[in-house]
C-alpha cells in the first residue's frame, strides 16, 4: 500500500469529502416532480384510459363498424349495433373490460371516425375489479370530460399520421 | 400509602419519559427517510402533514391494522417475544440518559455500565427472532447480526474505557460535568471516529446492515414477520439508534453542556442542547446511509477485529501513559 492511500485510509478524507457533497447536494434542486400535486409532461400519443367522442352537434362519433372489436388483440372490446329511425347505424352497446386490454391503441388506430381514442388520463384505479368493466355510457362521459384534451392531442399528431 | 404514592409517581416518571422518546422516534424515522430522499434528489416523504411530519403515524396506523403472520413451523412463543424485548430493551436503556443535572429517571452511580450490559442484551431479541422464525433467511440474517454487533460491542466497551480513564466515574452525569473545559472528542477524536463507526455496525445501519441485506437475505431476521410485530423491531431499532446517539454525545460531545459557557449559549436550557447534539449524530447517521455501499461480510469482520480493536487498545494505553505522566490522572473519585 503506497503512502498516499495509506493516508487517505487513516484520515477517511475520502469519507469527510463525501459527507460534504451530500450535504451540498441536499440543497440541489431536486430531480423528481411532487407527483400527485404537479404532473409530468405528457405526449400526445399517450395511450391512457378510453373514451368515446361525440360530434360538436352531440351526436355519437362511433358508427358501429366493429373493426375496434375485431382488432383488439386482448379482445376486450364487446359491440351491439341496431339501425336507427333515421337510418344511422349506430351502437346500443359498448363495453371494453379494461381488464383485459393491454393499453396498445389499435382500437384508436382502426377508428375511421376518430370515435374511440385513447386519452392522457391513467389516473383511474378503482377498488374493485367491476368497476372497470366500461360500458358505454361510461365511455361517452369520459369523452365527455377529455374532449378538449382529446381533440387538441389529435390535432398535434394528425400531421405524423 | 407511602409506598403506592412513590410507586405512582415513578409510573408517572416513566410516562413521560416514554412517550416523548416514542414521538422522537417516529419524527427521526421521517427525518431520515427526509435526509435520505434530499441527498438522493428525490423529495422523501413530504405528503401527510406539514413536511410530511406525520408520515411514520401513518405508516404505525397501516401497521397496527395489519394481520399478524406466526408461521405455522414458529417457535410461537419466542416468536412473539423477540420483537418485544427488542423494544422495550431500547427503550428502557433510557433511564440513565440525563437531559439535564437533574432531568434523568435514575442517576445510577453505574450508568455507563447500564448502558453497555442492556445495548448487549438487544442482540438476544434478533437472535430470538431469527430463530424461532425457523426458515433459512431470518436464521442466516441472526447470526450475522449476532456476530456484527458482538464485535463492535468489544470495541465500543474499549472506547468507553478511554473516556473513563479521563473522568474517574461511571456516572453519566459525572462525564459530562467533566467535560466542562473541554469535550472529549478534542482530545479523544480517533476515538470519536471509531465510536461512530461501531454505532453504526452496533445498530445494524448502512454501510454495515448486513444483516438485512435484502439483495441476499431478504429483510434478515424481519423477514417472518408482518403488522405491529415487524413494526415494533423497527421501532425498537431506532430508538436503538438514538440511543447510540445520545450515548455518543453524553461520551464526547458534552452531553446537555453548552458549547461554550458564554452568554448567548448558556441561556439555552440544558435539554435543548442534549437534544441538538442528538439531532446532529442522528444527522451524521442519515447522511452516511445515503453515501456508502455496503459492506461485505469478512471485511466487516476484519475492521471490526483487526483494525478497531487493536487501534482503540493502543489508544488506550496512549491516554492512560498519557495522564499517568503528566499526572492529570482524576482524583478522589477511587
Amino acid at each position: 500500500m503506497n503512502l498516499n492511500r495509506f493516508l487517505k485510509t487513516i484520515f477517511l478524507t475520502e469519507f469527510f469529502l463525501a459527507i460534504i457533497k451530500a450535504i451540498r447536494e441536499i440543497f440541489r434542486p431536486k430531480k423528481t416532480i411532487n407527483y400527485p400535486f404537479e404532473k409530468g409532461q405528457i405526449s400526445p400519443r399517450y395511450r391512457g384510459e378510453h373514451a368515446l367522442r361525440r360530434y360538436p352537434n352531440g351526436e355519437e362519433r362511433c358508427i358501429a363498424c366493429k373493426l375496434c372489436e375485431a382488432v383488439c388483440p386482448a379482445q376486450a372490446i364487446t359491440i351491439e349495433s341496431e339501425e336507427r329511425k333515421d337510418g344511422s347505424r349506430k351502437t346500443t352497446r359498448y363495453d371494453i373490460d379494461m381488464l383485459k386490454c393491454i393499453y396498445c391503441g389499435l382500437c384508436q388506430e382502426s377508428c375511421p371516425v376518430d370515435a374511440i381514442v385513447q386519452g392522457p388520463n391513467f389516473e383511474f384505479a378503482t377498488e374493485t375489479r367491476e368497476e372497470l368493466y366500461y360500458n358505454k355510457e361510461k365511455l361517452l362521459d369520459n369523452g365527455d370530460r377529455w374532449e378538449s384534451v382529446l381533440a387538441k392531442n389529435l390535432k398535434t399528431d394528425k400531421i405524423y399520421k | 400509602m407511602e409506598y403506592l404514592n412513590t410507586l405512582i409517581n415513578e409510573i408517572y416518571k416513566i410516562i413521560f419519559l416514554v412517550i416523548p422518546i416514542l414521538v422522537s422516534v417516529a419524527m427521526i424515522v421521517w427525518l431520515d427517510r427526509r435526509v435520505w430522499g434530499l441527498i438522493q434528489k428525490r423529495r422523501g416523504p413530504n405528503v401527510v402533514g406539514p413536511f410530511g411530519l406525520f408520515q411514520t403515524l401513518a405508516d404505525a396506523l397501516k401497521y397496527i391494522f395489519k394481520e399478524i403472520i406466526i408461521p405455522a413451523s414458529a417457535n410461537k412463543t419466542i416468536f412473539i417475544l423477540a420483537p418485544i424485548i427488542t423494544m422495550t430493551l431500547a427503550l428502557v436503556a433510557w433511564a440513565v440518559i440525563p437531559l439535564s443535572e437533574t432531568l434523568v429517571l435514575s442517576n445510577i452511580n453505574v450508568g455507563i455500565l447500564y448502558l453497555f450490559a442492556i445495548s448487549s442484551l438487544g442482540v438476544y431479541g434478533i437472535i430470538m427472532g431469527g430463530w424461532a422464525s425457523n426458515s433459512k433467511y431470518p436464521f442466516l440474517g441472526a447470526i450475522r447480526s449476532a456476530a456484527q454487533m458482538v464485535s463492535y460491542e468489544v470495541s465500543i466497551g474499549i472506547i468507553i474505557i478511554n473516556v473513563l480513564l479521563c473522568v474517574g466515574s461511571l456516572n453519566l452525569n459525572d462525564i459530562v460535568l467533566a467535560q466542562k473545559n473541554l469535550w472529549y472528542v478534542i482530545p479523544l477524536f480517533p476515538m470519536f471516529v471509531v465510536f461512530f463507526i461501531s454505532a453504526l455496525a452496533e445498530t445494524n445501519r448502512p454501510p454495515f446492515d448486513l444483516p438485512e441485506a435484502e439483495a441476499e437475505l431478504v429483510a434478515g431476521y424481519q423477514t417472518e414477520y408482518s403488522g405491529m410485530m415487524y413494526a415494533m423491531f423497527w421501532l425498537g431499532e431506532y430508538a436503538n439508534i438514538l440511543l447510540m446517539c445520545a450515548m455518543g454525545s453524553i461520551l464526547f460531545l458534552g452531553g446537555w453542556l453548552p458549547p461554550l459557557d458564554i452568554y448567548p449559549f448558556n441561556v439555552v436550557p440544558a435539554p435543548f442542547w442534549m437534544i441538538f447534539k442528538i439531532l446532529f449524530l442522528f444527522f451524521l447517521f442519515a447522511i452516511i446511509k445515503a453515501i456508502v455501499p455496503r459492506y461485505r461480510y469478512d471485511q466487516l469482520m476484519r475492521l471490526g477485529w483487526k483494525v478497531f480493536l487493536p487501534f482503540s487498545l493502543i489508544y488506550v494505553v496512549l491516554t492512560a501513559s498519557f495522564l499517568l505522566y503528566f499526572d492529570k490522572l482524576p482524583k478522589g473519585s477511587f
